[in-house]
């Protein structure tokens, strides 16, 4: 492989799985903080304007990051991939163009009324505020997956003559079929991660008897939205982006579940490590026929293998895209059943006490994070070795001019700079954590 | 429609400019201007609610341009890849500085904040005007509209040129003071900071100063300044409104009132950036070695379809934008 094509491919992954450890946070936060605000609105109680504020704190840290991580994504279109954004731009610019407008103003606009103005406005406008946030970065979701999906499966364009890729519907580009499952399957997740990392924190104040209040406040709901969203990750949305790869991408389905061969009666690999040279699974635990069933809903039916695709089509890192999608699903599986089990505690009354439990969701925090890394490595490298699935390749779309040694300097800078930025985010969120809802600190 | 896509485009520029440009301008003289927490408490406090509002302008800006010339898009931020990724890390850095200074009360990790802060704001300018003198002076475009630029090369915009020149130097030194300017009348009407006027009465000189110089090299160096100018003598009007802003400011440095020399320092970049686009158009990078490789409105635009559609959602967008900020500003507008 091309050293300069791995670097910029290198680059664009690490500043991305960097960037979205901070959106993926604060947007099922900024839901679970709009609930928050309602209750306390409807309720007129002040510990839950209490816990909002708290959780407001961890939601500006994340936040700060999410946009400063956020810009170089942009640019890199432009720096890294210019024969991609030459081609295509007409198209993805729209998307990205259509984030900037209607939801960037949007967020930053009523971000700063919701973490400085509660005291300017009434209880009703900060509820406004809060749920405006919420929105914009919703909507900002919305048109990133729409630019992704437009990259899964291209829809609403003409090429020219000059080889350039025209837009020939707006709507057709946002209403692309691989946009629902995906833009839900995503948002939930991050409502997952939200949540988790909420009922984390309550388990650590109940464990530690301190803040019990506000702890009891955070366990229950992380624990009911987190259940209510763990499932919705399997079923439909999971199902849904399932079927729409078996459909518009039957060659990644094939190596996600490490199908070498075709059959009637396609089984789930449950475990095994795929040994691509050799084209087979070793040491598999199998489901028989399952994957025929979840895919077409008849246990007979046929499921395409890698053989039946020339390898120059195949994913090109089948054995990381293998295991990326497992982890995923192994992960979220924990997840159901971990927060369904804590759920049923809850409804009779026995969470708060049942230290195994609390314990166990204390340290569930880092998996959602990682499943949904995984979640999206499954979704980018099962994309290759396409850059525009069936239109443009990756190896096609990278820089010309930008030579290796340049994209090595910037991406060694990308990791010394985002290196100090986890250390001091970790720093200043356990602090926050630590310090605990109630008095704010210096802000 | 590419005509007017390139006047929406530098129209967001500008204001991104205007906006984001007090903030930047304010930031780097904090340091200077606040000499205890008080003093750069207010400073900071006159900026935080605003300066990410006013950065989504330089992100809106790049989406649209990114989908109205996809081609210059891709050609300009290759080319420029090195001092993109550093204005990138500047970014970074500034925005973690402002955001992260309040977490802990400490003299110390506030200092370093502080430091980086300024110094991020300052070197973002100075950026700035480096990338604008770059856009003017041309680059070493070839047959495909490629190019790649090395930071430097022997410091002369002439023959194989890299991003910093004497030329780009001295635009970047005008960004800078010109928005030091801005940043302090900001300062001038939104804190009572002692130190903010009598500071930008000094800087004026300078910002005068330059910009006759850069004006002179810009002539010397771009001929299409001087021929649009004789074709469309109309275009006479930008410089106008820039010059008579300058002398504005001057004359309203004099009385009590604080907003409107922040308004004609607006003026005056709204004038400077606007004769630069009216100057090099309709190339939006031309080329200084083979003027017929000059990417132009034209040859970087995407399809008819694609323009006309975001033009519809465009608007509106934008009506919706502007609405935010009038609310915001007015929401704030009792903050010092």
């Amino acid at each position: 492989m091309d050293s300069a094509l791995t670097l910029h491919r290198l680059h664009f992954a690490f500043t991305i799985t960097f960037h979205y450890i901070f959106p993926q946070l604060t947007m099922g936060l900024a839901l679970l903080i709009v609930i928050l605000k309602t209750m306390a609105l409807r309720s007129g109680n002040q510990h839950y304007n209490d816990a909002a504020r708290f959780w407001a704190r961890i939601f500006a840290i994340n936040f700060a990051l999410g946009v400063v991580t956020g810009i170089p994504m942009e640019f890199q279109f432009g720096t890294n991939w210019s024969r991609f954004s030459k081609a295509a731009g007409g198209v993805i610019g729209q998307t990205l163009a259509l984030e900037g407008v209607y939801s960037f103003f949007l967020e930053s606009s009523f971000l700063g009324l919701f973490l400085y103005g509660e005291k300017r406005l009434s209880p009703k406008a900060h509820w406004a505020a809060v749920f405006l946030v919420f929105l914009g970065s919703w909507l900002s979701g919305f048109f990133i997956i729409a630019t992704d999906a437009w990259m899964q499966h291209p829809v609403g364009y003409t090429i020219a003559p000059d080889g350039s890729i025209q837009l020939s519907s707006f709507w057709a580009l946002l209403t692309n079929p691989w946009v629902g499952w995906q833009y839900l399957h995503n948002m939930i997740g991050s409502v997952v991660t939200a949540s988790v990392v909420m009922a984390s924190t309550g388990a650590f104040y109940l464990l530690q008897h301190k803040h019990a209040g506000f702890g009891r406040t955070f366990l229950r709901q992380g624990v009911i939205a987190g259940a209510i969203a763990s499932i919705l990750m399997i079923f439909p949305t999971g199902d849904g982006q399932g079927k729409n790869i078996a459909h518009y991408q039957p060659a990644t389905l094939a190596a996600m579940e490490g199908l070498f061969q075709t059959e009637q009666g396609a089984p789930i690999a449950i475990l095994g490590q795929p040994d691509v040279p050799n084209r087979r699974l070793d040491n598999p635990l199998l489901v028989p026929r399952a994957l025929s069933f979840l895919t077409y809903q008849r246990w007979e039916a046929e499921v395409k293998g890698l053989n039946e695709f020339p390898e120059k089509d195949w994913p090109d890192n089948i054995g990381l895209l293998y295991f990326s999608y497992h982890i995923m699903v192994g992960l979220g599986t924990i997840f159901i059943a971990v927060l369904t089990f804590a759920a049923w505690l809850l409804g009779r009354g026995r969470l708060y006490e049942s230290r195994p439990l609390l314990w166990t969701l204390m340290f569930l925090f880092p998996f959602p994070y990682i499943a949904t890394t995984f979640g999206w490595m499954t979704a980018e490298l099962g994309r290759q070795p396409w850059l525009i699935h069936g239109l443009m390749r990756t190896s096609e779309g990278a820089s010309a001019t930008v030579s290796a040694g340049n994209t090595l300097f910037t991406l060694l800078g990308f990791l010394g700079l985002y290196a100090i930025l986890g250390i001091l985010f970790l720093f200043l969120v356990w602090r926050e954590v630590e310090h605990g809802p109630g008095e704010a600190q210096s802000h | 429609m590419e005509t007017l896509w390139f006047m929406l485009v530098a129209l967001m520029l500008a204001i991104y400019v205007v906006l984001d440009g007090f903030d930047l301008g304010a930031g780097a003289l904090h340091l200077f201007l606040g000499r205890d927490e008080e003093g750069r408490k207010q400073i900071l406090g006159s900026i935080l609610p605003f300066w990410d509002g006013n950065e989504v302008w330089l992100l809106a800006a790049g989406g649209t341009l990114y989908f109205a010339f996809p081609a210059l898009y891709a050609s300009s931020f290759s080319g420029f890849y090195l001092p993109l990724m550093i204005v990138l890390w500047l970014f970074i850095l500034r925005g973690i500085s402002i955001e992260f200074r309040n977490h802990i009360d400490s003299p110390l990790w506030k200092q370093v904040w502080d430091t980086v802060f300024a110094g991020s704001s300052g070197l973002l300018l100075v950026f700035f005007g480096a990338a604008l003198g770059n856009v003017v002076r041309g680059v070493p475009l070839d047959t495909a509209g490629e190019f790649f630029l090395p930071l430097w090369t022997d410091f002369t915009p002439n023959g194989p040129t890299g991003i910093l020149d004497y030329y780009t130097i001295a635009v970047g030194v005008h960004a800078l003071c010109a928005l030091l300017l801005h940043g302090a009348l900001w300062l001038g009407y939104r804190t009572r900071n002692p130190r903010a006027i009598p500071l930008a009465a000094r800087l004026w000189w300078v910002v005068a100063a330059l910009t006759a110089l850069t004006t002179v090299l810009t002539f010397a160096i771009q001929p299409q300044v001087a021929h649009n100018l004789e074709s469309k003598p109309w275009g006479f009007v930008f410089p106008a409104i820039a010059i008579g802003s300058l002398l504005a400011i001057r004359y309203w440095l004099g009385k009590p009132e604080r907003l409107r020399p922040f308004l004609a320092s607006a003026g005056y970049l709204l004038g400077m950036l606007t004769s630069a686009a009216f100057g090099i158009y309709p190339y939006v990078l031309p080329s200084n070695e083979n003027l017929a490789n000059g990417l132009t409105i034209q040859n970087t635009a995407a399809s008819g379809y694609g323009l006309t559609v975001g033009l519809a959602w465009w608007i509106p967008g934008m009506m919706l934008a502007t609405g935010y900020f009038v609310f915001l500003y007015r929401r704030f507008a009792k903050a010092a």
